[in-house]
């Protein structure tokens, strides 16, 4: 009897042994950081006086303020705006240039696939630090040669680090860096499509054209969710980029994008309190808008089904 | 210190990882709050700092005065200016800060406001007599109290192409005044050239410009803080400058950027206000100019006058955490007085020291290779350096400086003039120390 319980005992108890290590490890690094950010932004520092020596400063509970705070700022609203700018720009050219790469690449008789996979799939292994210096210096008048060729063909020399070309100078980066990534995740899936159902659209007189628009497009559907799922994220986290440009000048603020306000608030003005409030409010943002959108994109999917 | 802002960005990213790391580990590690000290045997320091070859300047102590005394001194490498002041602010949250750290003048304000620094005024005696009253003030904060002894200082000049002023038949301004007609006549003569740009990328430049022309932007009355930011003497300075980029006499353009590098390498910009540091930038941003620039004193506000301001400079400070404030602070003394250490400091790390017997001394009897067409630079900086103003510093520099690059970098790009942007940063600074908790004086 005893010994038929421990068995049961020990079975019952073995999911929880496999769960453990992960168990640990989410709540040692995720869970804990995560609620070590919301303790943090419920918090601040008062100063009393003039704030030198021991004792001037106390951290004391701050109720809602830091949020409240964060969320009628208007360098905050400006940086959300800049994000929604870039975004518009971003999602529907990177995922419409990796769909079309995509389809190129998986038609019948293209040459060199291999090749032109791997090169536009490449600058996505460049950091974006690196990539946004290297386009960096191709947007400057005085040492692009974009620019000089411009100058010698006497064409008009657009400034694309101000007003509206800027948002299209830093699309450019993301586009460039991100568009290999995407056109490899709806290529594998478009690769997965049975041959069958080519076969069959071919009996049926379909074009390559009508092939691609009516079975490839509707059958890679999930993946253009799953990238477009990615670039939402991507781009609501927008930082490098912008960062990596605003030294070269005066057009992006050191508060451009939400993250970059805090990083700022964070490491510029060493107010941890307020940058946690914001970095929560910007996850929580992300999350409503990407699960908001699976929900939607999967809602439609099943009543697709249903029809 | 020269490349500062250039370095910042590389390294900002680097070091966000580092505190946040280490400010986990930290915080798992605990607190123990003993700041008992210790009174004899050997003595271990840590040191963190950013100049270059600081190492073998501690190499020097630990084999020497250092070896007598039992102190030995370890330096620990960092990322430069700013992006340091988190790290230790961070560190001294966690009552874990080095013995040892170098800070930026600007900066002290903000780590003593954070209880960061040690008031080492006890524990050393006689070395005010070797800096200039201006450079030690930043020190003292204005009290009786003594955060961290000068280490390097960096007196503000004026550069310029000594071949293009005499072939565009320019003399060297020596006043604002005459440097605005300097760069109008430029203009005239050269349209596609331009004096100097006015950068909205590195602060410093303009608190320095501020400082020369009498400004005090954070001052003590009572117990209360007083921002002067927008102060007559700063009003004055901004207007200058903003008049200038919005009239399009000079760029408008920030530095240290590729473009900026051209700019002087093919004497597109043929002048350059900076610091006494500036051979070094020029080095590597205008390699083919070597020997065509020269240094003169910064213009004047008024003729007859003498005055400079610093961009940049830092000081050695000892932490509250520090179990031996004392050791600590009798290295800090050495490293930033002791002939020896000056001169290694000097070739070691290329600093321009703040102890005035040294910016004479033999290490700088030579001028930079660079300026080698003007045998008598380091004499005539020595001469700058004794006419520094004295500059007043605050615990949220870091907040005007952000809002500087912000406001004046929009102002400079729409060619407004600087008045809004100046107004802008005085009420975020005012903004910044209410939120706080400051007493804050109208």
């Amino acid at each position: 009897m005893t010994s038929a319980r421990r068995k049961t005992y020990g079975v019952k108890g073995a999911p929880y042994l496999f769960l453990l290590p992960a168990t640990v490890l989410f709540a040692l690094f995720f869970a804990l950081p995560i609620g070590y950010a919301v303790w943090l932004s419920l918090h601040k520092v008062e100063v009393k006086g003039l704030g030198l020596g021991k004792g001037a400063r106390e951290e004391t509970w701050a109720g809602l303020g830091n949020y409240t705070d964060a969320l009628t700022d208007p360098e905050l609203l400006d940086g959300a705006l800049h994000v929604l700018g870039y975004g518009v720009i971003v999602v529907p050219v990177m995922l419409g240039l990796a769909l079309l790469f995509a389809l190129m690449l998986d038609t019948e008789r293209v040459r060199l696939a291999p090749f032109t996979r791997l090169a536009i799939f490449l600058p996505y292994a460049i950091p974006g630090v690196i990539a946004a210096l290297l386009w960096g210096f191709l947007y400057l008048p005085d040492v692009s040669p974009f620019y000089f060729v411009l100058d010698k063909l006497g064409m008009p020399q657009p400034d694309l680090l101000d007003g509206g070309p800027l948002y299209i100078a830093l699309s450019n980066i993301a586009v460039w860096g991100g568009t290999g990534f995407n056109m490899i995740v709806i290529y594998t899936s478009l690769r997965a499509i049975p041959a069958e159902v080519y076969e069959a659209a071919k009996l049926d007189g379909c074009s390559q054209l009508q092939v691609a628009l009516r079975i490839k497009i509707p059958m890679v559907a999930p993946s253009l969710v799953l990238t477009f799922f990615f670039s939402i994220i991507a781009t609501l986290q927008v930082f490098s980029e912008p960062t990596t440009l605003k030294p070269l000048t005066n057009s992006i603020s050191t508060t451009w994008s939400p993250l970059m306000k805090v990083y700022q608030d964070a490491f510029g003005k060493a107010d941890t309190y307020s940058a946690a409030a914001t970095a929560v409010i910007i996850a929580v943002a992300t999350l409503v808008l990407s699960f908001g959108f699976l929900r939607a994109a999967n809602s439609r999917n099943r009543q697709e089904e249903a029809r | 210190m020269p490349f500062t802002s250039r370095r910042r960005l590389r390294q900002a990213a680097a070091t966000a990882v580092a505190v946040a790391l280490g400010a986990s580990s930290l915080a798992a590690c605990g607190s123990s709050d003993d700041n008992e000290e210790a009174s004899s045997g050997p003595v271990s320091l840590t040191y963190w700092t950013w100049a270059p070859g600081m190492d073998k300047v501690a190499d020097i102590w630990n084999k020497g005065p250092g070896k007598k005394a039992q102190i030995k001194v370890t330096v620990k490498k960092q990322a430069s200016g700013d992006t340091l002041v988190t790290k230790i602010l961070t560190a001294a949250k966690a009552h874990k800060a080095p013995d040892l750290v170098q800070a930026e003048y600007q900066a002290l304000a903000t780590l003593v406001s954070n209880d960061a620094l040690a008031d080492i005024s006890g524990e050393v005696g006689g070395v005010e007599k070797e800096f200039a009253a201006g450079i030690w003030q930043q020190t003292t904060l204005g009290t009786d109290a003594l955060y961290a002894i000068p280490q390097d200082s960096a007196p503000m000049a004026f550069y310029y192409r000594e071949d293009l002023f005499k072939k565009y038949g320019l003399e060297v301004p020596k006043t604002w005044d005459e440097f605005a007609e300097t760069a109008q006549k430029l203009k005239k003569k050269a349209p596609d050239k331009d004096l100097t740009t006015f950068s909205a990328n590195d602060s410093g430049l303009f608190a320095g410009l501020a400082q020369q022309a009498g400004a005090k932007w954070w001052t003590v009355d009572g117990d209360k803080w007083k921002v002067g930011i927008d102060d007559a003497a700063t009003q004055k300075v901004a207007d200058f400058w903003g008049g200038l980029v919005k009239d399009d006499v000079i760029d408008n353009q920030p530095m240290y950027t590729p473009a900026w590098n051209k700019a002087l390498n093919t004497g597109k910009q043929i002048a350059w206000v900076s610091a006494v540091w500036a051979p070094g930038t020029l080095t590597t941003a205008a390699p083919d100019t070597k020997g065509k620039w020269a240094m003169a004193p910064l213009p004047q506000w008024n003729a007859g006058d003498s005055a400079t301001g610093s961009w940049g400079g830092s000081s050695t400070a000892v932490t509250n955490d520090s179990k031996n404030k004392a050791a600590a602070a009798k290295f800090a003394s050495w490293l930033n007085t002791d002939p020896e250490a000056l001169a290694a400091l000097v070739k070691e790390s290329g600093i321009y020291p703040a102890a005035t017997a040294a910016q004479t001394g033999d290490a700088l009897a030579k001028a930079p290779d660079f300026f080698s067409n003007q045998p008598d630079f380091y004499t005539a900086a020595a001469e700058i350096a004794k006419t520094t103003a004295p500059a007043a510093w605050g615990p949220n520099v870091n907040v005007a400086y952000t809002s500087f690059k912000d406001a004046f970098g929009k102002a400079a790009k729409n060619q407004s003039g600087f008045g809004a942007a100046l107004t802008t940063m005085q009420d975020a600074t005012v903004a910044d120390l209410e939120k706080q908790g400051f007493e804050v004086a109208e």
